[in-house]
């Protein structure tokens, strides 16, 4: 399509190799198209986006603050409903500015009902200020505010279900998705820009830098995310799931032992306990999503 | 038109004749009757807006910002704790050059909990790079709204403005009021016309990040801007007198001050007490005036020097204080008057409510008349 083969967030930016964020970036764009304005919250993508004078955002673009950018995108919204103007509005964020120091924004701009997308890239800390937790950071990961000790297993409590607590706003359209699957994660944003009312959708985002791992593998890291069950992929129309990405689901170690953040499950020694609490995370999601492709039976012979 | 109006029905219909396209408030004592009024015209389509109830003063201002970022005429009023959660926006709003609007019913702030006038509040947001303009009455108090959002939009500016008027004292006080009509004000304030906004059919980015390399020359053309106001300003209220009447040519008004020995500079509603003890003293052959302030930022630095040229002793009133410093006011005024030779005491006075009498007037000019100054004036020893 001819807005998806054209490039809106430019490249030569200043985001490290293989990050997450970029990339979901270059996706919502070409989701969006031309015809939208772009709040940005203080974090990593404003920051690699656009140190003055330079701009990687080739569509009107504005950054106010770390947890204003709902509200600044309501303004925008009753300013163009006013003028009669019919851009469309995407306030992005990452998960600090999301799950913890917008949400008072982020909640009335949802309950007042605005038209506009909300887009949260979810890399699970605090990158730009030095890999500290948020209330995204997952059940043991070892962040720079959390870190694995002699008396710690990282990041003592599980993520906050952001979705449902935006579902409980009355939003019409929620999704997760994930940079890792670029067809499903641009069909996400469109519909949810299509939707009107307030819309989300959290997009996990792999932080090569903040999790540990090669730059090259971070799409593969995305995936066991998913695979393993610890990361569900689906869409909620008027609070109610109607799709979920069903999976061969593998176990959690798998998507463990590639990152630095949950070496301590590893080295010095392998801590069962701790894994099987987390494998226990994923069984609940495939339990709640109902995720796991069920394989027949092979017939006896 | 002359009409009996409440000081925050008079500012209501002043912000209504400026024709905003978005207003986001959220209510604070004294500010809501304002913001009441204002939601009365919308719900009955006597105002052609788009009204936000936000969650929080934070983002009435930051949807302020948004909408004014996008081509529209704003508003929003505050006061206090309000103007405090306001902080962190206001300052990113006059970076952006956001020509916002925000009236401010003046009121102390907490601790101790006080619903009740004095000016800290706005004093505090002192270095924000918002232009700041104080009424002494509600006509003056609706009148600065149509000034201010000409100033604020106008392209040698492109700056937020706050008109600060005293909270309960004015903004709950019943007054006559000269209303404008709708074609007197369209023929003063032209539609906002932004020199640049966000439109997908010219993309821009606006609050990138700037680098050491770039982040002075930001705060040096932002402040120039603010310098610029200063005529700027001074040709709004020419052209607002030639159509109204009314004078609001200069940055301050000067009140029986020729021959003033002692001279006192204050802020807002308190200047209506002071004027009615100098013509007192006057009638004693007290040789007093008044040098009333009625745009803090940007400062009338020349303005107040030139009238108190010929001073003996300047009593500067500051309903506010730098706490271990002094009063915000007068520490611009000694500023100003540097090297003249003019002797400038403060007095902390009427915060947090604390009536200021005829009586306090007297006793003030009394104390500057003998060099005591630079004091909390009317403190209860027995509560300390």
């Amino acid at each position: 399509m001819e807005n998806e083969a054209c490039e809106l967030f430019d490249s030569g930016h200043r985001a490290c190799g293989g990050c997450g964020a970029a990339l979901a970036s270059r996706l919502i764009l070409k989701a969006a198209g031309k015809d939208v304005i772009v709040v940005s919250a203080t974090g990593c993508l404003e920051v690699f986006s656009t140190p003055y004078p330079e701009t990687a955002w080739k569509v009107p673009w504005v950054h106010s603050l770390f947890e204003n950018n709902s509200a600044v995108a309501s303004g925008i919204e009753a300013s163009l409903k006013r003028q009669g103007r019919k851009e469309k509005v995407i306030a992005i964020g990452g998960d600090g500015a999301t799950f913890d120091i917008g949400i008072l924004c982020l909640s009335g701009a949802f309950e007042r009902g605005h038209d506009f997308t909300y887009i949260c890239y979810d890399n699970e800390a605090y990158m730009n200020t030095g890999i500290q937790r948020s209330g995204a950071t997952p059940y043991d990961a070892s962040t720079t505010t959390t870190p694995a000790g002699r008396c710690s297993y990282g990041n003592p409590r599980p993520k906050k279900d952001m979705p449902a607590i935006l579902a409980a706003h009355g939003s019409p359209y929620i999704a997760t998705t994930s940079i890792a699957y670029p067809r499903d994660m641009i069909e996400k944003v469109k519909r949810a820009i299509e939707t009107q009312g307030p819309t989300y959708v959290q997009v996990h985002a792999p932080c090569c830098t903040g999790w540990g791992f090669e730059g090259e593998k971070t799409v593969a890291i995305a995936k066991l995310a998913l695979e393993t069950g610890l990361f569900v992929s689906y869409e909620m129309v008027d609070g109610s799931v109607v799709k979920v990405k069903k999976v061969l689901r593998k176990p959690v170690e798998e998507y463990l032992s590639t990152q630095r953040r949950f070496r301590h499950l590893f080295k010095p020694k392998r801590n069962d306990a701790e894994i099987a609490k987390i494998q226990a995370i994923a069984d609940r999601n495939a339990e709640k999503f109902g995720i796991d492709i069920k394989l027949k039976k092979p017939a006896a012979e | 038109m002359m009409e009996i109006t409440e000081g925050s029905h008079a500012v209501a219909h002043a912000v209504k004749l400026c024709r905003p396209q978005v207003i986001a408030a959220y209510p604070i004592t004294p500010q809501t009757h304002i913001v009441e009024a204002l939601a009365g015209m919308a719900a009955d389509g006597e105002i052609d807006c788009e009204y936000i109830t936000v969650e929080s003063e934070f983002s009435a201002l930051s949807a302020c910002l948004g909408a004014s970022a996008a081509g529209s005429r704003v508003y929003s009023a505050t006061t206090s704790q309000g103007l405090a959660l306001m902080f962190e926006v206001c300052f990113n709003v006059a970076g952006l050059r956001l020509p916002v609007v925000m009236t401010i019913a003046n009121r102390a702030l907490g601790a101790p909990l006080s619903i009740w006038n004095d000016q800290q509040d706005s004093i505090s947001l002192r270095d924000s790079g918002w232009l700041q303009f104080y009424a002494e009455d509600n006509q003056e108090a609706a009148d600065l709204h149509y000034l201010a959002y000409r100033v604020a939009e106008d392209h040698r500016v492109l700056l937020p403005a706050f008109v600060c008027f005293d909270g309960f004292v004015l903004s709950h006080t019943y007054e006559p009021v000269n209303v404008a009509s709708q074609e007197e004000i369209d023929r003063f304030l032209p539609p906002f016309q932004p020199p640049q906004r966000l439109d997908s059919k010219d993309p821009i980015s606006m609050g990138m990040y700037a680098t050491p390399e770039y982040y002075m020359e930001f705060r040096y053309e932002t402040d120039a801007a603010m310098h610029r106001a200063n005529a700027v300003i001074q040709e709004a209220g020419m052209a607002f007198d030639e159509i109204f009447g009314r004078n609001y040519c200069g940055l301050t008004e000067s009140y029986r001050l020729d021959d003033a020995e002692t001279v006192f500079i204050a802020m807002g509603s308190i200047c209506g007490t002071v004027k009615d003890a100098i013509d007192q003293m006057r009638d004693e052959g007290e040789k007093v005036g008044l040098l009333r302030i009625r745009c803090f930022r940007p400062f009338p630095l020349e303005e107040v020097r030139a009238a108190l040229r010929n001073a003996a002793v300047v009593a500067v009133l500051d309903r506010n204080i730098s706490l271990g410093s002094r009063g915000a006011v007068v520490l611009e005024v000694r500023d100003a008057l540097y090297g003249s030779g003019v002797k400038v005491l403060g007095y902390i006075i009427g915060l947090g409510g604390r009536d200021v009498t005829k009586a306090d007037i007297r006793k003030v000019a009394q104390l500057a008349k003998s060099g005591e100054g630079d004091l909390f004036y009317g403190l209860r020893r027995e509560v300390l």
